[in-house]
């Protein structure tokens, strides 16, 4: 580096406070790229960085959005523009790409490199991985280089994720790729349902965002529940498989104590007993499918059940605008094993988000729209029946008109018989 | 004149497909795991059915990473596993390898540049966090200097695995919560009701979307010094922010009136209890780069009584459901006030309706 440049370095004291520590330092990276002179984006990363200690000094953000996108998207690209441009020009423009990772957030070495090679080329060369909604993020670009950007990442097999009223990118759990809990295929599951709906993500028209999130068990490790508007949580429905000799080696070695007081106690329905040769005994009609015993103890003791799928819940959601929603167990269990299994979650997929389109108010999740009109209503249009699953509790307000009690009861009595292969008189 | 440059159509390709990426093992025993075990805090060794094995190094990282860090990471992963990786939904880095004899020199060569090695089994993990003063339009805090310092507080916990169960830490930098639901959560708390900058109100915001947008119907349009804008109710006014992204002179923040609250007990596994929301400890902590040392004595307030009180396998909501929300503030040497009181909707429920007494 020359003096000169030595000296147009805008000095950083806060930041270089974020160098030392034993966590990996992002701001050590965002210097490397400052410090690679010659480099296209160098000047911009110093003015990044000058802005970034700015922020910092005054304990104020200085970006403001605006619109930027590619031919023939509407989103996809988060637009920044600095407010304070004068004093740092070179980073004025520094917008982000979303962009949609592989299902699994999988990669090979050789596409990292490419994806750093665009990112130099024509952004920051600074990249998240990733985001809260799952994209991988290009930061920092300037406005004539995003469309050569994004149309390289393009030609890579990658596309824009989703941003602003519409359908959101995706995540779904390491799942069936290295994790025996999985209980569906949620690569498959993903895709099939995501890219479906592409229009929906690329051309923004929904009222609000609309999330879908895969997990392949009740663990929850990408987090549906709260955060997606549509969460496909696996489960099963059989009994679940026990090992006696993982059983027996499992207590053996932590001890029965222990075995009673962190797994049998810790069940939440009473569902497990612990026999007097440490052999297990599991009531599967009071289990909920937790996931505690089988975490705890480990795929040698216990295993899901073979007869498998994913419960699905509706309406997750942060606080704006009437509070935290979590999704409500909309469908308890959702079989998913066949071509047919999973064209049916893309067809439940399309009628929720044409409900959503057709009749939520602007800026409206789905959760406050259930809310608002209520889970009936809710149901009806889309035709999917009352379950005892769906509630902790049947309703406790008497305020509520039941002069068709009768018809309903008749409804689900006709429901069960069907369920139980019986002929239907009004069949 | 000359024709215009042909546009380029983009191919919507959607969710790329992972399995040409994915390490070869993992494909095709893809569904037909058995089990797994974790021979040191950091790895993963996982058993198919098939009887192949697979062993995972999990490592940190900043997550906002330059390209020679990726690359870095690349050519560790080329020299000294297979060439394949992961990101775990919290930033964390996974290489895969297929024999357990490269684990050790593999998690040498990370370690030798810096990247820590751990998150698995009951650590605490990498905090999912959000963009902040880095690249937000409306960051009340940065995210990433928030966290470099949380993550070094903690590391010898990521490293390890001694707590009673996994811990998962959140930032967020508006009360959007993007960061979402932790057993532990920082997020900004907004303190003021909005500055509006009257000159710029009808220029800039659509004033009936704005009204909309607010949760306690604070917001009425309004003429001010002969300009169409619009005013707030500062006595409704509950200072969420809700107003400012649809409406930017309506600036929420104040270099002052941002604070920072932390949260406890949120969890979204559905083991033993049923997911949760997390629940107010403290608020109006100062947001005071580079450092914020008053959060980071919270979370470490908050981690130790954890560590230190909780049985194996509780989370922190069910340690505290457990003991009782009276011994947590007891523990941790924090105050419980009225604002500890739900006043939101449905707040009733979250209200003790019972004879049940913590002494």
């Amino acid at each position: 580096m020359s003096q000169e440049e030595a000296k147009s370095q805008h000095p950083t004291p806060m930041l270089d406070q974020l160098e030392s520590g034993p966590w990996p330092s992002f701001v050590t990276g965002l210097k490397r790229l400052r410090d690679n002179a010659g480099a296209a984006y160098a000047p911009m990363m110093n003015d990044l960085l000058g802005q970034l200690e700015h922020s910092y000094e005054e304990r104020t953000g200085y970006w403001k959005g605006g619109t930027v996108s590619v031919v023939g998207y509407g989103g996809g690209v988060i637009p920044r523009f600095s407010e304070v441009g004068a004093k740092y020009p070179a980073s004025k423009e520094f917008h982000t790409l979303r962009v949609q990772p592989p299902a699994g957030m999988h990669y090979d070495t050789d596409v990292l490199r490419q994806m750093c090679d665009v990112w130099e080329k024509y952004g920051s060369g600074l990249i998240a991985f990733h985001g809260q909604s799952g994209d991988i993020m290009f930061q920092g670009c300037s406005s004539e280089n995003v469309q050569p950007a994004f149309d390289a990442l393009n030609e890579m097999g990658f596309d824009l994720g989703g941003a602003g009223p519409a359908l959101r990118t995706s995540m779904s759990c390491v799942g069936h790729a290295r994790c025996e809990l999985s209980c569906y295929d949620e690569v498959r599951a993903h895709r099939e349902v995501i890219n479906e709906f592409l229009d929906e993500m690329h051309r923004p028209a929904l009222p609000y965002k609309f999330k879908f999130k895969f997990s392949g068990c009740g663990n929850d490790c990408v987090n549906a529940i709260h955060r997606a508007d549509f969460a496909v949580i696996g489960t099963w429905r059989d009994d679940m498989k026990v090992n006696q000799d993982g059983v027996k080696a499992y207590v053996a070695r932590v001890g029965r104590k222990y075995a009673i007081d962190s797994v049998i106690a810790m069940c939440p329905t009473r569902a497990l007993s612990l026999n007097d040769d440490d052999t297990l005994d599991v009531d599967n009609k009071s289990c909920v499918r937790c996931m505690h015993c089988l975490n705890v103890m480990g795929g040698k003791a216990l295993q899901p059940g073979d007869d498998r799928g994913a419960t699905i819940l509706v309406g997750g959601k942060r606080a704006l605008k009437v509070g935290d929603l979590m999704g409500i167990n909309l469908i308890p269990f959702f079989k998913l094993v066949t071509d047919e299994d999973y064209q049916n979650l893309v067809d439940l997929a399309r009628r929720m988000m044409e409900f959503f389109a057709d009749n939520a108010l602007e800026h409206e999740r789905i959760g406050e729209t259930i809310d608002r009109i209520g889970l009936p209503a809710f149901l009806e249009a889309m035709e999917i029946e009352p379950d005892p699953n769906m509630v902790n509790h049947p309703r406790t307000s008497c305020y509520v008109r039941t002069d068709d009690f009768t018809d309903e009861a008749e409804k689900y009595f006709e429901r069960k018989a069907r369920e139980a292969g019986l002929d239907v008189a009004a069949d | 004149m000359s024709s215009a440059p042909t546009l380029r159509r983009p191919d919507e390709t959607g969710v790329p497909d992972p399995f040409p990426y994915m390490h070869p093992l993992m494909k095709k025993n893809y569904g037909n795991w058995a089990w797994h075990d974790r021979p040191r805090p950091g790895v993963l060794h996982h058993v198919a059915k098939s009887g192949e094995e697979i062993w995972t190094v999990r490592a940190g990282t900043q997550r906002q990473m330059d390209v020679f860090t990726i690359r870095k990471l690349c050519d560790i992963a080329d020299k000294f596993a297979e060439g394949h990786v992961r990101f775990t939904t919290r930033s964390n880095i996974e290489f895969m390898v297929a024999s357990q004899a490269k684990v050790q020199p593999l998690i040498d060569a990370l370690s030798a540049e810096g990247f820590p090695i751990g998150g698995t089994g009951n650590s605490v993990s990498m905090i999912s966090h959000t963009q902040g003063w880095l690249h937000c339009d409306i960051p009340g805090t940065d995210a990433s200097g928030v966290v470099k310092n949380l993550m070094d507080m903690m590391h010898q916990e990521f490293i390890k695995e001694e707590m009673p169960n996994r811990v998962r830490i959140t930032t967020s930098c508006c009360q959007i919560n993007c960061g979402g639901q932790g057993d532990i959560s920082i997020n900004v708390q907004y303190t003021k009701p909005p500055k509006i900058n009257h000159d710029l109100v009808a220029k800039v915001c659509e004033r009936p979307a704005v009204v909309a947008r607010c949760p306690v119907a604070a917001i009425r349009p309004a003429l001010v010094n002969g300009k169409p804008s619009l005013e707030v109710d500062e006595q409704k006014c509950v200072c969420c922010g809700a107003c400012y992204p649809p409406c930017p002179p309506m600036q929420i923040n104040g270099a002052d009136s941002t604070k920072l609250a932390v949260w406890v007990g949120g969890k979204h596994s559905n083991a033993r209890s049923k997911p949760t929301f997390h629940k107010l400890v403290i608020a109006n902590l100062p947001n005071n780069p580079p450092h914020w040392p008053e959060v980071g004595e919270v979370v470490r307030k908050i981690l130790y009584a954890y560590k230190d009180n909780a049985r194996d396998w509780e989370r922190l909501g069910e340690w505290i459901e457990r003991i009782g929300w009276p011994r947590f503030f007891e523990l941790t040497g924090f105050a419980f006030t009225k604002h500890h009181l739900d006043t939101w909707v449905g707040a009733r429920k979250t209200m003790n309706m019972s004879a049940h007494v913590h002494f």
